[in-house]
Order: C-alpha cells, then structure tokens, then sequence
C-alpha cells in the first residue's frame, strides 16, 4: 500500500523550507520598530563588578537603555522560578541578579539600541571595574574537594557495588589500571541562541527562541516573570542545531523578555559566537578504569570511577560510569562518580552526556585488556557479553548487540586484521584498525499531541516537540500518515509551538518514542470516531467489521480481508456531515511494564585510520557503525543522525577541546578557527548498518531512539585503532598530532610484523 | 565595532594622500582580517580607505622574466594564474593549502602580507597583550601558547604570522613593491616582516602612509623541485602549526641551491641561510636533510604547549625537502 | 589576582566621543538575485547584515560572523564569499546571488533539489551556505574528484556532521549538469546560454 510510510525513505518534509532560505530561525523575525540587544561579557571569572559606567553608550543616539544587575526591572525572587523542566540541583544563574560574577563570560549588561550596529558599538562603550577574587577552575587541582552530587532527577546515581572488586581485581590474573582524562567540550551548534520577542498592541508577548523545548521556554518566562500562560506565545519552528545546548533555557531569553518588558517595544537578542562558549559545556572529566580478568579473558573485576566539573552553584551530573554495570557480565563492579566546584558555568548536557564519556574510558580500558590478554578484542567482548542486565538483574527488552558485532565486523572485514600494533601499512603510512561497543538508554516520557482531520482528507497533527535537525517533523508526518492511511502531501505537523499539547524537551533520544507515541495515540482516535461513522454508512462494506479488520490505506477504510471493497475517507466525513474531526491525546509510558526491563539501544563500532607517524597526522578512513536501535522509522534521516554522531566521534576522538587559561580562569579558543569541529575534508567513508531488532517492551512502535548512539563509542575505536596502527596509547583527548608523533618516537620498539 | 568614515580611492595617489592625512586610517581592500578585528575591537580604525578600485589587480611579467602579482589580485585568482601555476606551483600550493575558498576569493595578495596573528589573546580584549596594547604584557607566555612561535620570540610577544602564501614568498626570495609619501620602495622580502622584540604592536616595516603595490616574483621559480607541506590541526580550513617551504636546485642528486622557508614558528616567516647553505653541493638524502633541520631549529625554545613544533618543524623539513628533491610522492 | 584590588578592563579605549549621531549614510547600488536595488547604507554594516536586517533575506546565515563557518556564504559577481566579512558599501555596483534567488519560477535548483535527494542537512542552519558555495565551486571547476571537493567545501561548516551526503548531493548536481551540458551541446554551441540555464 503506498501509505505505508513507516520504515521507508522518506526525504524530509521540511527540506525544501531549508534548501530555499525560508526556514526561518529564532532570531530572523525582523518585525517593525524591532530594538536589538548585545550582551557585555564579564572579563574575568570571580569578584564582583565594582562598578559599570554606561554613560558612553548611553550619550549615543539611539541607544535605549543600557541593562545592568543596578537598573533591571525586578523578576521571580525564589530559585524555584528558575527552575526549568530539566534544571539540576542547586541554584540555577540569574542574570543581572547582583554583582557578584560567578564565570568568565557571565552577560554582565544589555545594550539595547535602535539598530544592531549601534548596539554593538555602544557595548563596546560600556566600562566596567572589577574587583577580582582568586578563582578556581583547573580540575586537576581540585581532585581532594571532590562529593558526591545530590541526585539529579532522570539520572539514576551509579549503584552500589556488586561483589568484592577491590579484591577481585588485586588477585586477577591479567589487570588494568588507567586514567583518562576527557577536555571540556561546546556543543556549537551553528545557529547561535538568539531570542525575538515581540511586543503585542496588548502586551502581550509572542517570543522566538531557539530552545529545544517550547514548553519549558515558556514555563520558564512565565514564572520568572510572573505572567500567566495565555500572555506568552514562544514559538521555535526551527532550531538550528542543538545538541543539548537547548535544553534550559540560555540567558538570551532572559534579556531579551526583560528588555522587552522595560521598553515595552520589541527586541531580539542573539549571542555572539564568542558568546556561545558562555553558555555551559560538556564537562572536563578524569576517569578511572580498572580491569582485572583472568587468563581466558574472563572479566572478574571491573572498578570504573569519575570526576566531573561543576559549577560554584549548581550540581551538575551525568551517567557517565553506570554504562559499565550493564555492557559486560562481571560479578565484582564498583562505580563511582564525584564532582568538584569550580569558578565555571555549569556544565550542560551534550549529546550523549556522561556516555560519551565513559564510554570512551571503558572501551579503550577494554582494548587495553584485550593486548594484555593477547586476545582479539572482538572476542574479548563476546566472551563477556552479557546476556542480562546485571546492574540491575533484569533483563533485555532486546539486544541485538551480537548481531551488530557480526554484521559490522563482516562489513568491515575485521578477520583480516593482523593483531599486533604497527603490523598494517599503506605506503609509507601505519594503517589501525580499531572497534568499540555503544549503549545508551531508551526512555519514553509523557507527551501529549492533537489532531485535527478536514472533510477533505487533510491531516494536521501537532505537538509541542521540537526538531532540531533531528527529522521530527518528518518521522511524526510519516507515523501519522499511514496510521491514518494518507497521502503524505495531505499531512503537516506542526512543532515548536508553547499552545500545543505539551511535550518534553527535544534530547535524550526520546523524542520519536514519547511524540512519536502520542501521534499515534491521537491518529487512532480519530480511526476509531471515522470507523464508528462508516459502520453505519448504508450497505457498508465494514458494516460488521470489528475495529482491528479495518485498514487505513490509499486515503480509504477497507477489510483487511478484502482491501477491494473500501470507503474512502472523504465519503465518511461527508455521510456523518463532518466538517472536521479534531482529537487529543497523551500518551503515557507502560512505566509497570517497561521497569521489569533494562532498555537499551547498542552498537559496535569499527574505524579504520592510517597514521603518519614521522607528523602524526591522522587520517580516519572509514567508520563502520552497526546500530540496535530498534525499530527505524526512516532509513535516510535515521542514518544521518547516526552519520552525524560518527562525525562527533571524530572531533571528540582528534579535535575538540575547549581550552581554559587557568590565569583567566577563560575558555581562550572561543571560536569556530580555534575550536576545532572537524570540517568536509576530516570525513570520509561512513557506513552504517541498522540491526534488525524488535521490541515489543519499548513502546507501542518498537523505537529506541538514534540521537546519540551515534557518538557514543566512536571515539574509543578511533583511539583503539590510532594504538593498532602505532603502538600509541592517547589517554586524553583530543588525540592531536603531537601526542601521536611524540609517542610513536617512543613506541617502535615494540615488535614489528612484515609490511601488509 | 566603531563607527568610522568610508572613503573610496580609486587611484594610488588619492589612497596614499588619504591616508597620510589621518593617521588612524586604515587602508581596506579583501577585508578579511581588518573587518574581523574591528568587530572583535581589537583594530579600530576612524577611517577606511577602500582600495579595491584601485588599478592593481593584474597579474604581468617584469622585465627581469619574473612575474608581478598586482597587490589587489585575490589569493584565489594568484593561485589559479596559468603563470604562476606553471612557473611558482609552490606558491600556489601554499595559497590553496590557506583558508577557504571563500576567503581565497576575497583577500588579496597585499592584504595576505599584512595579516595579523592569531594569538588568541591578541584577539581577546579581556587578556592583556603586548602587540596590542604595549607594555600590557604578554599572557601566551605563560599561558596557552600551542599555536605559538618557537623561534625569534621575544619575552614581550610570542605571537607567529598566520600566512601560508609569505612562506612561499619568502622561500621565493619575492620583492614588496610598496609606495608612499616619500617615493617608491622595493622591500626584500626577509626585511618586510618584523620579529617582535620590543615593538610587537609593529609586524612590518612599511610605514603608515605606505602601500603595497605589487609582489614581484623573481624568475626562478624551483617549478622542478618544491614542496610545501603544512602540519594542522584538521585536515583543512586551520591555521599552520608547521609548515615549510622547500626548494631546490638540483643536479642530478647533487643539490645546487636551496631555500626553505618555515610557517607558524616565528613571528615572520622563518628562513636560515646559514642552514640552507649547508646542503650547497651535497646529495640529497636523509641525513643531510636532517643536518639542515637541526640547524634551522637550533636555537629554538617551546613555551610549554608549543614545545612539540620544534620537534614537529625539523621532521617537517626533512619530509619536505624530501618531497622536493622527490625522494619521495607529496601525500 | 590579589583580592580587593580594583581591575579595569576597556573592550574600546577610543570612543570617537566626537560621533556621538550617526554619520549619513550613503547610497549605494546592488543587483541581488537579479534585481536592481538602490540602498541607503552605513559604512560599517556587512553585507550580510544588510540582507538579513535591512532587506529581510534571512536565508543566508550568520553563523559566526568571523569568517570561520561559512554559513554566510553568496555570491558577489558569481563568486562564493563571506558575506559577514565584507563591508556591502564595498560591494557598490555588484552583483550579489543569494539561496533566495537560486529556484527559478518555484522550481528548485539541481543541488538544492540534491540536498533533499541526499538528506545533505538536518538542523537547515548551514544549508544556504552549503549550497551558495557548491554553486560557486562548480562554476570554479577546479574541483572534481571526491577528495577535492571535500577540501573545496571545508570553508562550510556542518556541524550536524552532514559531510559524506553534501559530497554526494554535489556530485549528483555535477553529474546533472554534464548530462545538461553534453544535452545542450548537442543541440547548441553557445556555452554561454547553457551555463545560464543551469545557474540562475
């Protein structure tokens, strides 16, 4: 049937929007008597502002106002109001609160003027005196004044030890013991945070925002301040890119809803790139893994432990050990994650937050092992595979992990790998060849969705998700489509919208299954209220038809039977004299079912680098990544996502490090030639697989989600691979040229197998 | 950003007398780096004089044999000159091996020269820094300094020249044609940039009145013997850690004349007579590329996070001056 | 630093106090996307704020606004540029092409109907500048192989990691444009008319 568009290609409904330029992003509402606001970033990272003069900026004409913690408008005054949907413990940043500075960076005053130009200049004007305290923001330093976080809700804490691990590992055969360390990160997403807000003739304000969750944008304005729901329309139909820097909200927002409110006129503020590396970042973590296994590659000990920055006022935490208790079968397991204070913004969730890391350490630490065991790594993960989940002794909703290993591993011809380090070349060049294992969680939360079908066939269906970049729109139109069996082109969702029914925020790859869920939810209401009207259509081909033997297809109801004898859907609204049917759902996670089992998507990972030692340059030739992701929506917007991921694997593997100068307590590479993402010439071959894997447990349609499977692991087989081919063990990252070239000088002694 | 005047020139005459009227005006042609600092407010110029109109752009050959690059050609169309492809494929390989294609298309060949660094605290006006505030300090001293020069520092600035194509054009030994108030000079092109010593705030020796009107290539042009090889962080679309210049004359094995030039070491593109002369008359080989290397990097001195280029430059000359002598294929 | 002490930190010691109202602007004259247009505009507005905020072509984007992404990529007298590194009052008189003006009568582009086909873009945010640069590539003809144009695109950042499907939505342009161009040869040897009809 041609309505059947699940699990088919689908090329994104809102391309065409995006290849012309009429996609239009948060801050591209140029609405009239429009003022626009730049932030001044504080200079230093602790103290307090002795004292801001504005004056300059103020003599110049057309500026409107210059906003500083002296002259803001009042707000919220409890933490509480600032608590968004997805906040973590602690007391989140206000800005403009008082003067006391908190990070290098912190918005410090808004200028608001008549021309963007113009309030650019001005803040330049705008001069400030600090009263400096000594900071702290070096990790390393602060490794004694480590805690336990309190708990952050949706991350469960790392469980308590299982067995005896400490001894297990002291009397294992074979051990490893290492420490990774892992740099601070910045989603840089390409569209920088920019918010519109637009004075209504009756105050009330429709806001743009670049956010992954119009809901939570919303809310936030609402009690921060202190407006009622139906005074705030927040609108963000486009995101572009977000990574997780979009969860809460960024402080743009906040300024641009004050100024707004002060000068009662329409303002939009957006960041500068600079700006972008102020607002929160994956965090820098130290990790410890220790392995001990016995002869036969047995894993009997496994001890993974983690420190993580924060900031000096909120709590941020992230899952990045327990993965360990749950990848291999190991009856001693200790996992621990600690976190320390500094003078920095707080962290923010990163695509695959925590996962990406740890399981980058664990992976590599498993890597390790295999070299000391003399065993092929691949099989030192099959022998530990494990069969349930034993963090928790439940098991698998579906693993389709063994499947990935053989389905990767023959795609890449792993049996061709000659085992030991420096063993492959290509020309003058060493060529590695490296794997690593994914996990990441599946979780399905509440979200709520509504539809409304027109007397002439055309479906509308709308939730207050987001897409951001990630083919919402696209994989929501599909599912309701073929529920619905419609002609696509007869089909919009609508997202990104505070007046639609509520969803979560747009991350933890649970979009599909939480939205994705809810659309199907309210398509079937509207079947069932279409299959009530045609039953009783005279001479009804599904006059005694029960709900279940009635298909929806080709924009007609027919028998599941007998598709030849049909209604079509246009014949029913008309015959029960509907103009419209319009339905509501939510949907609601089977938590009761679902908490029996541990729900993961997995991947096996398979890079292929090749090595100039003399420069240690690097090139990653291909990337094999086999996905047990569940059930794929669509196959072309579900590779890119897993492509996508591959290619973060890479800048976290070789490029990415937000570098701070401790003197400064300042991230000093603030920018896209200094931070190094990795750029068309850094890609090249990028296979994926998609496993076949059904689960019934997950949800209703048997998805786990792809937003981030993609990049957890692939660093590790690029690290892995980078030893294969050189005999050089990077344990910190980025793996930049100078730690290979250096370590290779060290390691050519190591034995050396006739040229490939 | 400030605000400033525009004023657009559309003859050299009229440029030069703008210019020397007001001495906080600058001179804007491709824009790529000028604009850039003016929005970070690290250059703030009262005036720009616009000098894309003016007649410089052509690409022609001087009576001596060589070629003249007319100091408003774009780096794209200088790369992509049949000329300067058949005759100084090294220069247009260090051109193309810069920036993006984008940028290639606007900047020009004389505003390539006066690019400044990229020392992320000269960029930063919340760090001190020497070079553009003097007598500030210099926070990469002491601070993140992995791009930074190993050679030819100073203790007031360790800042490197950012520029791909000046290390091609000091390895061709080009001349800077330049013209001001005072007449016209022909600047070697060794003497044009600066070390920073004790004046960082000053990169080059042309004077504030002065403009470039041409870059004169001299004949020889080592089309049969040349390589340049640039070592960065990505594969593309960032700046050098290292990058050399190598070419040869040679003779069979026997090497006649060399010059080799090096990017993102010094606060100038860095050449070293001393080290090139050693290779007069000798086979090319390993060992006595790597006599050379050591030579050019005696001396030298890391700063912490950059001490791995001096390393990294001598490996990097050695494999250069390999490809050159085609020892071995450039990959 | 020692506490207590009092730090100054001037992002603009040389406020020209002097120019406390804003100097006239000027006059200038801009073909874009093939119309004539006379615009009034300050010394220090880029080209690609004047086509986002004056003239509301909020297709081409501001990614960084330092010549380090490439999201702001159009083409000035067909050629691919930075837009936020170019002052527009410099660009009097030229022609400027941006994503806007790229479908003809509401029929897309090759490469932007490509970039659907390929799946070349998830977030959208760098996609204008993507295809205004492949566009300005493909006229170039310097780049031909896989590995060239990699390197040819490494001016346009895609941080959704869209790399390997932008390489194949160009050579798929590539390849239509030969089919275009062999088709048109044989009927015509005008190549001037050819290369219009295939970029507007």
């Amino acid at each position: 049937m041609t309505t059947n568009y699940i699990g088919q290609p689908i090329s994104r409904v809102d391309g065409r929007a995006k290849v012309t330029g009429q996609a239009k992003y948060a801050g591209e509402y140029n609405v009239p008597n429009l003022a626009y606001g730049v932030v001044v970033s504080s200079a230093i990272a602790k103290g307090r502002i002795a004292e801001i003069d504005a004056s300059a900026a103020l003599g110049l004409k057309g500026v409107l106002q210059v906003f500083t913690h002296k002259n803001a408008p009042p707000t919220a005054k409890s933490d509480q109001s600032y608590w968004d949907e997805v906040a973590v413990p602690g007391s989140p940043f206000r800005p403009f609160k008082d003067d006391k500075l908190l990070f290098s960076g912190q918005p410090i005053a808004l200028v608001v003027a008549e021309s963007f130009e113009l309030a650019r200049y001005a803040a330049s004007l705008v001069q400030v005196e600090y009263e400096p305290e000594a900071h702290a923001t070096d990790l390393n330093q602060q490794r004694d004044k480590a805690y336990k976080p309190k708990p952050r809700e949706g991350v469960a804490p790392p469980p308590p030890p299982r067995g005896n691990p400490d001894k297990a590992f002291a009397n294992s055969a074979v051990q490893i013991d290492a420490e990774y360390s892992v740099p601070a990160e910045h989603h840089n997403p390409m569209e920088p945070f920019a918010t519109t807000v637009i004075w209504e003739a009756d105050g009330r304000l429709t806001v743009y925002d670049k956010t992954q969750g119009t809901p939570n944008s919303h809310q936030y304005v609402c009690n921060v301040f202190g407006l009622s729901p139906d005074d705030v329309h927040l609108l963000s139909p486009y995101v572009g890119g977000g990574f997780g820097s979009g969860l809460r909200p960024k402080y743009q927002l906040f300024l641009a809803v004050m100024a707004a409110r002060g000068l009662k006129r329409s303002v939009r503020v957006t960041l500068t790139r600079q700006q972008m590396f102020t607002i929160g970042h994956r965090p820098r973590t130290l990790q410890r893994v220790a392995l001990g296994a016995a002869k036969d590659g047995k894993l009997e000990a496994l001890i993974h432990e983690a420190l993580a920055e924060t900031s000096q006022f909120e709590e941020y935490s992230e899952p990045v050990v327990q993965w360990s208790g749950e990848l291999y079968k190991c009856e001693n397991v200790k996992l621990d994650h600690a976190l320390a204070n500094l003078d920095i913004n707080t962290p923010v969730d990163m695509r695959a937050p925590g996962a990406t890391w740890g399981l980058y350490a664990l992976e590599s630490a498993m890597d390790e092992l295999a070299y000391k065991l003399n065993m092929d790594p691949l099989e030192l993960r099959l022998k530990n595979y494990a069969e349930k989940d034993f963090s928790n002794n439940k098991p698998f909703s579906s693993k389709e992990l063994k499947e990935c290993f053989r389905q990767g591993a023959e795609r890449f011809g792993w049996s061709k790998r000659t085992p030991e380090p420096r063993s492959m070349r290509d020309g003058g060049k060493l060529v590695g060849w490296g794997l690593a294992t994914g996990i990441w969680e599946t979780t399905q939360l509440p979200a709520g969705a509504k539809a409304v079908l027109t007397a002439e066939g055309k479906l509308t269906v709308g939730s207050a998700t987001a897409d951001i970049g990630t083919g919402t729109y696209t994989i929501m139109t599909q599912i309701a489509a073929e529920s619905l069996g419609l002609p696509i082109e007869d089909v919009t969702f609508t997202l990104g919208d505070s007046t639609l029914p509520r969803a979560p925020v747009e991350g933890g790859s649970f979009t599909a299954a939480s939205v994705g869920s809810a659309v199907k939810q309210v398509c079937d209401k509207i079947r069932e209220k279409l299959v009530t009207v045609a039953k009783a259509m005279p001479k009804s081909p599904l006059a005694n038809a029960k709900s279940e033997e009635i298909a929806f297809a080709d924009g007609r109801m027919m028998l599941t039977s007998g598709p030849s004898r049909y209604v079509s859907i246009k014949e029913v609204m008309r015959h029960g004299g509907l103009s419209s049917i319009a339905e509501t759902a939510d949907s609601t996670p089977d938590f009761e079912k679902q908490s029996k089992y541990s729900i993961h998507p997995h991947s096996a990972i398979f890079a292929e680098v090749k090595v100039d030692e003399d420069l240690g340059t690097i090139d990653v030739l291909r990337v094999v990544s086999a996905i047990a992701g569940g059930r794929i929506l669509n196959p072309k917007t579900a590779r890119s996502q897993i492509m996508g991921g591959i290619v973060w694997g890479i800048g976290m593997a070789l490029e990415e490090e937000s570098v701070i100068d401790q003197k400064f307590g300042r991230f000093m590479n603030h920018n896209l030639a200094e931070y190094h993402v990795p750029v068309n010439a850094d890609v090249q071959n990028i296979d994926v697989i998609f496993v076949e894997e059904h689960d019934s447990i997950v949800n209703p349609l048997g998805i786990k989600g792809l937003g981030e499977i993609g990049i957890v692991g692939t660093g590790a087989a690029i690290g892995n691979a980078i030893f294969h081919a050189t005999g050089v063990r990077v344990r910190d990252l980025p793996i930049t040229l100078d730690k290979v070239f250096a370590g290779a000088a060290a390691a050519r002694p190591v034995k050396l197998a006739p040229a490939a | 950003m400030n605000n400033f005047s525009y004023t657009r020139a559309t003859d050299i005459t009229s440029a030069v007398n703008e210019a020397s009227r007001e001495a906080t005006a600058k001179f804007i042609a491709g824009g790529t780096n000028l604009i850039d600092l003016m929005k970070e407010n690290v250059a703030r110029p009262t005036r720009l004089i616009d000098i894309n109109r003016v007649p410089l752009n052509r690409i022609e050959e001087t009576k001596d044999g060589g070629l003249r690059l007319g100091a408003l050609v774009t780096n794209a169309d200088t790369a992509y000159n049949d000329q300067v492809e058949k005759r100084y494929p090294l220069l247009s390989r260090a051109i193309l091996s810069g920036a993006s294609a984008q940028l290639r298309n606007m900047a020009t060949d004389g505003g390539n020269l006066l690019q400044r660094t990229r020392c992320y605290y000269f960029y930063d006006v919340a760090t001190p820094c020497n070079k553009r505030e003097p007598g500030t300090g210099c926070s990469a001293i002491e601070g993140f300094n992995r791009m930074h020069a190993v050679l030819g520092t100073s203790d007031q600035c360790i800042a490197v020249h950012p520029s791909d194509m000046c290390v091609a054009l000091a390895a061709l030994e080009a001349v800077v044609r330049v013209t001001g108030k005072n007449g016209d000079r022909a600047i070697p092109f060794s003497d044009f940039h600066r070390l920073p010593g004790d004046t960082p705030q000053i990169d080059t020796n042309l004077e504030a009145d002065e403009i470039i009107t041409s870059i004169d290539l001299p004949p020889k042009g080592f089309a049969d013997h040349h390589a340049y090889l640039k070592v960065r962080d990505r594969h593309s679309y960032a700046f050098a850690l290292v990058s050399v210049a190598a070419a040869l004359e040679m003779d069979g094995n026997k090497i006649k004349g060399t010059r080799l030039a090096l990017g993102g070491v010094a606060h100038k593109p860095w050449r070293s007579k001393e080290a090139e002369e050693l290779l007069n008359g000798k086979a090319a080989n390993s060992d006595n590329f790597q006599a050379v290397a050591e030579t050019v990097m005696h001396g030298a001195k890391g700063f912490g996070h950059n001490t791995f280029k001096i390393d990294l430059a001598k490996r990097a000359i050695v494999r250069a001056l390999k490809h050159a002598a085609q020892m071995e294929a450039p990959r | 630093m020692a506490a207590g002490a009092i730090m100054r930190v001037e992002q603009n010691t040389q406020a020209n106090t002097q120019t406390v109202s804003l100097p006239s602007s000027t006059k200038i004259t801009l073909t874009i996307n093939g119309v004539r247009r006379e615009l009034q505009v300050e010394p220090w507005t880029t080209l690609l704020d004047l086509l986002r905020l004056n003239l509301d072509l909020t297709g081409t984007k501001k990614g960084c606004d330092h010549g380090q992404c490439g999201a702001c990529t159009v083409l000035v007298d067909g050629k691919r540029i930075n837009s936020c590194m170019t002052l527009a009052i410099m660009k009097d008189g030229s022609e400027v092409m941006t994503i806007e003006g790229l479908a003809q009568n509401g029929a897309l582009h090759p490469l932007q109907q490509a970039f659907i086909e390929h799946d070349a873009f998830q977030c959208g945010y760098c996609t204008p500048g993507q295809i205004c640069s492949a566009i300005g590539l493909m006229r170039e003809g310097h780049a031909t192989t896989a590995d060239e144009i990699r390197e040819s695109m490494s001016g346009n950042i895609c941080r959704c990691g869209a790399y390997p499907n932008i390489l194949a939505a160009i050579q798929q342009a590539m390849a239509h444009r030969r089919n275009v161009d062999r088709v048109a040869g044989e009927r015509s040897v005008n190549p001037i008319a050819n290369e219009r009809s295939v970029n507007p």
